[in-house]
C-alpha cells in the first residue's frame, strides 16, 4: 500500500494560494498537505517560486487569495505577536544557512535560546552542545562562520533550527552546491532528525536523486500549479512527460532546451535584412 | 501628445516612489523606536553598538577637530589682527567650533565612518538572509539589530561633536598662543565671557543631538531597505553618505535660523 498524505492529519494545509511578485504569477490557486510526521519534497525547475513558498507558510509573504494553515492556525490572520509564538515551533534552514557573521558556532545556536527563554547559562550550554553533536560539530563550537564550509554552515544552521525543538523545519535547498560526502550527511542527518525527534519536514529542492531518497511523499511544481505528486515511486513511474523529463534531467523535452525566439536562420541574416 | 506627456509622468512616478520611501523611513523609525525597552533591558547589546561606532570614531574626530581648530586659529588671528583685536581669538574659535562647525563637521565625518558602515553591515546582513532568518526564529531583527545600532549612533554622535570642540578649542590655543604669541589671558578671559551657556552651547548640544539621530536614521534605514545584492548594498552605501551630508547642511540652516535669529 502506498501513502497518501490524507493518512496522517495534515499539519500544513495550503488551499486555494494565489500569489503573484511584479505583476508575474509565481502560484495559480494551488492545494498542498503536508503531512504530520513525514518528510515531504516539494521540487520543481529553479525559479518556481519553491523558497517564496515557505515564506507563504512562515508568514514572511502574504498571499494575494487562499489560505495557509499550519497546525489548524492560519498563518496570515495572526497578529505580529501570534506569528512569532508560531514561528518559534517553526524551524527555517535557508539555503546559505543565515548564520549570524558576528557570532560564533556557539553563540549562533545558543541564539534563540537566548532571545526566548531565561534558561541559566549551564542549561544553555548542555542544549547547544547537545545540538551541535547531532549535527557532528560539537568540536567546531568556537569557529566563526567565515571558517566553515558550506556543508558545515548548513549543519550549523540546522543545529540552530532545531534548538528550541520545534514541531516542523523548512528546508531550502539543501543541497546545492555541495559535495558527495557533505551531500550524503545532510541527507542522513534530515532523515535521521526527522523521525529521531518526531518532526515534520518539508524540503524544497531541485536535486531529485537525493530528495527523493529521504522524501515520504513529493510534489511537483512547475509554472505556478501543481504539477504531479505521489511517493517517490509513483512520480519517478509517472508517464507524463514534463514529469518523466525532471526526474531523468533530460535537456530536451516538454521544457525546451532553447528559450522562444525567433526562427534561426533568418535571425542569423536578421542584421543584413535591417 | 505621448511625448509631451512623458517627462511629466516620469517626474510624477519618481516623486510616488520618494513619497514612498519617505513614508516607510517614517513607519521604520517607529519600530525602531518601540525597541527602546528591550535594549533599556538588554544594555550590552547598546554598548558593544557604542562601540563599533562611537568608540572608533574618537581617533578620526580628535585629528580631525585639531585640525579644524588649527586653521581657525591661524585664519582668525590673521583677521582679527588687521583691527588689533587678536585677544578675540579665543572667542572666535570657539564659538564657530561649539555653534557650527562641531556639530556640522562631525555629523559629516560620523556619516562617512560610522553611517556608511552601518548601512553596509545590515545591508549585507539582508542580502545574506541574516534578518530574514531572524524574523523566522521569531526575533524581530528591527529591534534587535537595528534598535541598538540606532539609539548608539544618537547618543555617540553628541558626545563626538563635544570632543569635537574641545579639541578643536585646545589647536586653536596652541596655534594662537603657543604660536603666534596671543595673550594667554585674553584668549581664556574673552572665551569665558562671551560664550553663553544657553546661548552657544546647548544651542550647539541640541544641533549634534538632531544630526546624530538623522544621520544614524539615515545610515540603518538605508542598509535595511536595500537591494539585497551587492550593487543594491554598494548604491544604498552611497546614498547613505550623500543623503546624510544633504540633510545635515539642510537641517543646519533651518536650526541655526530659529535658534540664532535676532528678535
Amino acid at each position: 500500500m502506498t501513502f497518501q498524505p490524507s493518512d496522517t492529519p495534515a499539519l500544513v494545509s495550503i488551499r486555494g494560494l494565489s500569489f503573484s511578485r511584479s505583476g508575474r504569477k509565481i502560484f495559480d490557486k494551488i492545494d498542498l498537505d503536508i503531512p504530520r510526521g513525514k518528510i515531504t519534497a516539494i521540487m520543481g525547475p529553479s525559479g518556481t517560486g519553491k523558497t517564496t513558498l515557505l515564506k507563504l507558510i512562515g508568514g514572511q509573504l502574504r498571499p494575494d487569495s487562499g489560505t495557509v494553515r499550519v497546525d489548524g492556525i492560519n498563518v496570515h490572520r495572526l497578529g505580529l505577536d501570534e506569528l512569532y509564538a508560531l514561528r518559534k515551533r517553526m524551524g527555517m534552514l535557508f539555503q546559505s544557512g543565515a548564520l549570524l557573521t558576528d557570532l560564533s558556532v556557539y553563540e549562533n545556536v545558543a541564539f534563540p535560546l537566548r532571545e526566548h527563554t531565561r534558561l541559566p547559562e549551564s542549561m544553555i550550554r548542555t542544549l547547544v552542545l547537545m545540538k551541535l553533536e547531532a549535527v557532528g560539530l560539537r568540536g567546531a563550537r568556537d569557529l566563526m562562520p567565515a571558517q566553515l564550509s558550506g556543508g558545515m554552515a548548513r549543519r550549523v544552521a540546522l543545529a540552530r533550527a532545531i534548538v528550541l525543538d520545534p514541531m516542523m523545519i523548512m528546508y531550502d535547498e539543501p543541497f546545492t552546491g555541495q559535495d558527495p560526502i557533505s551531500m550524503g550527511v545532510l541527507v542522513q542527518l534530515i532523515h535521521d532528525l526527522n523521525h529521531g525527534l518526531g518532526l515534520t519536514s518539508i524540503v524544497v529542492s531541485h536535486d531529485v536523486q537525493e530528495t527523493a531518497s529521504i522524501a515520504d511523499y513529493v510534489y511537483l511544481i512547475s509554472d505556478g500549479k501543481v504539477v504531479g505528486r505521489g511517493t517517490p515511486a509513483e512520480v519517478a513511474q509517472s508517464d507524463s512527460p514534463w514529469i518523466r523529463q525532471f526526474m531523468d534531467g533530460l535537456p530536451d523535452g516538454p521544457v525546451h532546451f532553447h528559450y522562444p525566439s525567433k526562427d534561426y536562420a533568418s535571425d542569423l541574416l536578421g542584421f543584413v535584412a535591417n | 501628445m505621448n511625448t509631451v506627456l512623458k517627462p511629466f509622468q516620469l517626474l510624477g512616478q519618481s516623486a510616488l516612489v520618494s513619497v514612498r520611501k519617505l513614508g516607510r523611513a517614517h513607519l521604520f523609525i517607529l519600530h525602531v523606536l518601540t525597541g527602546l525597552p528591550g535594549i533599556l533591558a538588554r544594555l550590552h547589546l547598546l554598548i558593544v553598538q557604542m562601540y563599533s561606532v562611537g568608540v572608533l570614531s574618537i581617533l578620526l574626530i580628535m585629528i580631525s577637530g585639531l585640525f579644524v581648530g588649527m586653521v581657525l586659529g591661524l585664519q582668525g588671528y590673521y583677521v582679527l589682527s588687521d583691527f588689533g583685536a587678536e585677544e578675540s581669538l579665543g572667542v572666535m574659535v570657539a564659538a564657530s567650533l561649539v555653534r557650527e562647525l562641531g556639530p556640522v563637521v562631525t555629523a559629516l565625518l560620523f556619516a562617512g565612518r560610522a553611517g556608511s558602515a552601518l548601512t553596509a553591515e545590515i545591508g549585507l546582513m539582508k542580502a545574506t538572509e541574516q534578518l530574514s532568518g531572524m524574523e523566522m526564529m521569531a526575533v524581530d531583527p528591527v529591534k534587535r539589530i537595528i534598535a541598538p545600532r540606532f539609539f548608539a549612533g544618537a547618543v555617540s554622535m553628541p558626545l563626538l561633536a563635544a570632543l569635537f570642540s574641545i579639541i578643536g578649542v585646545l589647536g586653536g590655543y596652541f596655534v594662537g598662543v603657543g604660536l603666534l604669541g596671543v595673550d594667554e589671558g585674553a584668549f581664556r578671559s574673552q572665551m569665558q565671557a562671551n560664550i553663553d551657556f544657553d546661548e552657544d552651547i546647548v544651542n550647539g548640544v541640541i544641533k549634534s543631538v538632531v544630526f546624530g539621530a538623522v544621520v544614524t536614521w539615515i545610515a540603518v534605514f538605508e542598509g535595511y531597505d536595500a537591494v539585497p545584492t551587492s550593487e543594491g548594498v554598494s548604491r544604498a552605501t552611497t546614498r547613505s553618505v550623500v543623503y546624510s551630508a544633504f540633510a545635515v547642511l539642510g537641517c543646519d540652516f533651518v536650526l541655526t535660523a530659529l535658534m540664532f535669529g535676532k528678535d
